[in-house]
């Protein structure tokens, strides 16, 4: 076997694969939002057991590993007689545990909407889907910005786990390019120094917004 | 037919009862001053009456509509009739403009030329006609609670309810909105108002109802009910508030 | 579809399990002890004045916090040989977890400690304290009970995230599961019953912290425990 060093080319390999770490915080963002805002939606439904049914996923979803998600739906997906890319499980295991976290996120920050504003609106004869729309989800969003920026950064990370089942990621393409190279530390070195490139830019953000936010609601 | 009727509102919190069977009547054009110490019921009351807080038992009619748990009934209801509170509510998200176009627009359907009109006529009328593009973390408190009033005003209620809306106000700021109420009453708009403002109450209201321990215990004239108390808990709440 | 579950067959790898079981409580309990230990000192340390200790402190955290656990423990178990450290597979878990843990500890005790007032400090200079004194009963401790809530989430999903050291071939629950699975070849149940093992490990973490909260800080705390939100990590 012939052994190359980590070079240019290596590296460039490295920095392909990032894309798929992106490609798929992306899934797991749009995906895990998407079901995320309707738990939370649920979570502070004025009916019973929606809030409870939400509460349970919540619980469940943040009380289980990020890689049992992905392996329950990886031989869940293959169960049901379906042989998806590893990309369809990594996005789909991604989603359920993104939405676990950003709904509990986002319960917090409709929770966090003064009930007055509630009154308020539904004095104005508006109707609760009007109360959300108008006026509770625009102030919501204003005060999950801080910690939705910082939960993608948890995103970026964990979908290093998706490597485990063979997902071609920035994570795996360092084991094969240390398969190859036998140079692990600088190899790993490398993969950690990318992911550092996106998650600290998006830290340093979620941190602006939250000095910011909190900055206005003092004035 | 009277424009608000009351009937033996009991009104309980677990096992507090705060209401325990209210009766009362307004009619069209009546200012109604409730007044009493913390604890007596009265917002209590205004909140039932718009549907805020659920009765226990008895009947509420308010400007044609019976106050009921059926959603689609209560917004008809407050369609017609608006209510202020303490800490004015309004949505910091949104400018004063259209902090009052909003409802008009999405639950009345109103077109957008229209709202905007009647907003600015509000505006005038509450004396902010400036403020329309400014946001309400701007305004003082005064001028904030002028805009809730706006904002209720242009629903056009056929009644409006007073949530003691000038007791977060420094007393400069007491006076324009209190200035703004009087002239709502003028121009003959039915109203009810919880308020620590007895001459206020004395000036502007036609009627004023005193709460004690969850009943009306002293009702009448103002100028009448506030110069010759007629029970000792009156007496002594008038002289308290004199002192 | 005509699948039958058939859990029946993992009672057979029951051992196994029991095993991984064991190694995961292990690991995250030396790791939660550990971290939070490194955690203080590195509070302490970032809180004093500004210079190099600091710097030190901040850069460290930061590089923690924003790379995955999973390339941490990479580096740890397949890097550190290369500069002539070998480490087995458990301590390499064991290492990964407990410099993961510290930075996230050293990122909520800061924080604690940034909460503290300075008339509390005085008014512990003013009752005749010394130094050590004040720092651990006006600034260290009182801290530590503030962001109690956010720490407990933190050793939870660090428990969670243990189960990524199966990657390294640590044969704590996860890769239990992958064995038993292998050899039977029932992967969905194999994988159901572990991960309703983890749920229950999860609880019952979540539990114990809250006692050791009410024994350490008193009910203030342990009230706020139960409502704590998570900070969100692997």
């Amino acid at each position: 076997m012939i052994l190359r060093t980590f070079g240019f080319s290596e590296f460039g390999f490295l920095v392909s694969a990032l894309l798929w770490t992106v490609v798929l915080t992306i899934i797991a963002l749009s995906g895990g939002g998407i079901v995320g805002f309707f738990i939370a939606l649920a979570r502070t439904s004025t009916h019973k057991w929606l809030r409870i049914v939400a509460a349970t996923y919540i619980q469940i979803i943040q009380g289980i590993p990020v890689l049992m998600i992905l392996f329950l739906s990886y031989y869940g997906l293959s169960l049901a007689g379906l042989q998806l890319p590893p990309l369809v499980a990594a996005g789909a295991s991604m989603t359920i545990y993104a939405s676990g976290y950003l709904a509990e996120i986002w319960r917090g920050c409709i929770q966090s909407v003064p009930k007055q504003q509630w009154e308020a609106s539904e004095s104005l004869a508006m109707t609760r889907t009007q109360q959300y729309r108008y006026v509770i989800l625009p102030q919501a969003l204003r005060i999950s910005l801080p910690s939705t920026v910082g939960f993608a950064v948890q995103v970026v990370k964990n979908t290093s786990i998706t490597s485990i089942i063979g997902f071609v990621e920035l994570a795996r393409a360092g084991q094969l390019i240390n398969n190859a190279t036998f140079q692990p530390f600088r190899v790993f070195i490398a993969v950690a120094a990318l992911y550092f490139v996106v998650c600290y830019p998006l830290s340093q953000l979620s941190r602006w917004l939250e000095r910011r936010l909190h900055a206005r609601s003092h004035r | 037919m009277p424009e608000v009727i009351v009937e033996n509102v009991h009104k309980s919190f677990g096992m507090v009862e705060v209401l325990k069977g209210v009766s009362l009547t307004v009619e069209r054009g009546e200012v109604i001053a409730l007044i009493g110490r913390s604890g007596s019921g009265k917002s209590t009351l205004l909140r039932c009456i718009n549907g805020l807080e659920k009765i226990n038992s008895g009947r509420i009619e308010i400007a044609g509509h019976t106050v009921s748990s059926d959603p689609k009934q209560l917004r008809a209801l407050r369609t017609d009739v608006g209510i202020v509170f303490q800490s004015y509510n309004l949505f910091p998200h949104l400018s004063v403009g259209e902090n009052i176009m909003l409802a008009p627009k999405i639950v009345k359907n109103v077109a957008k030329a229209q709202t905007r009109e009647t907003a600015e006529r509000v505006l005038k009328l509450v004396g902010l006609s400036e403020k329309f593009d400014a946001y309400p973390d701007e305004l003082s408190g005064g001028q904030q609670q002028r805009v809730a009033i706006a904002r209720s005003l242009a629903m056009q209620p056929k009644v409006m309810l007073f949530d003691e809306v000038t007791s977060a106000l420094d007393p400069e700021l007491t006076e324009e909105v209190l200035n703004v109420m009087e002239q709502l009453a003028r121009d003959g708009m039915t109203m009810i108002l919880v308020t620590h403002e007895m001459a206020f109450a004395r000036r502007v209201a036609t009627k004023t109802i005193f709460m004690h321990q969850g009943k009306i215990w002293e009702e009448g004239l103002s100028k009448q009910l506030f110069s010759d108390p007629q029970t000792p808990e009156l007496r002594q709440f008038v002289k308290a508030d004199v002192k | 579809m005509s699948y039958t579950f058939q859990f029946g067959v993992i009672a057979q790898y029951q051992n196994e399990i029991l095993a991984g079981i064991w190694m995961t409580i292990k690991l995250s309990v030396a790791s939660i002890i550990l971290g939070c230990a490194c955690g203080i000192v590195l509070a302490s340390v970032r809180s004093m004045k500004p210079g190099i200790g600091r710097i030190l402190v901040d850069a460290y955290v930061e590089i923690i916090r924003n790379t995955p656990f999973l390339v941490q423990l990479f580096i740890v178990y397949f890097g550190m040989p290369g500069l002539g450290i070998r480490v087995s597979a458990v301590t390499a878990a064991l290492i990964g977890m407990t410099i993961n843990l510290a930075a996230y500890s050293t990122e909520i005790i800061r924080a604690g400690i940034e909460s503290i007032h300075k008339s509390q400090i005085e008014a512990g200079e003013a009752l005749g304290f010394t130094r050590l004194q004040i720092y651990r009963h006006v600034i260290i401790m009182p801290a530590i009970a503030k962001v109690y809530p956010a720490l407990c989430s933190q050793f939870v999903l660090m428990m969670l995230a243990s189960s990524v050291c199966s990657a390294i071939s640590t044969n704590e629950l996860a890769a239990s599961a992958a064995f038993v699975e292998s050899q039977s070849f029932r992967s969905f149940e194999v994988y159901i019953v572990v991960t309703l093992i983890y749920l229950a490990l999860a609880l019952a973490l979540r539990g114990m912290l809250a006692m050791i909260g009410l024994w350490l800080f008193g009910r203030r705390v342990a009230r706020r425990t139960a409502v704590a939100l998570p900070e969100v990590q692997t």
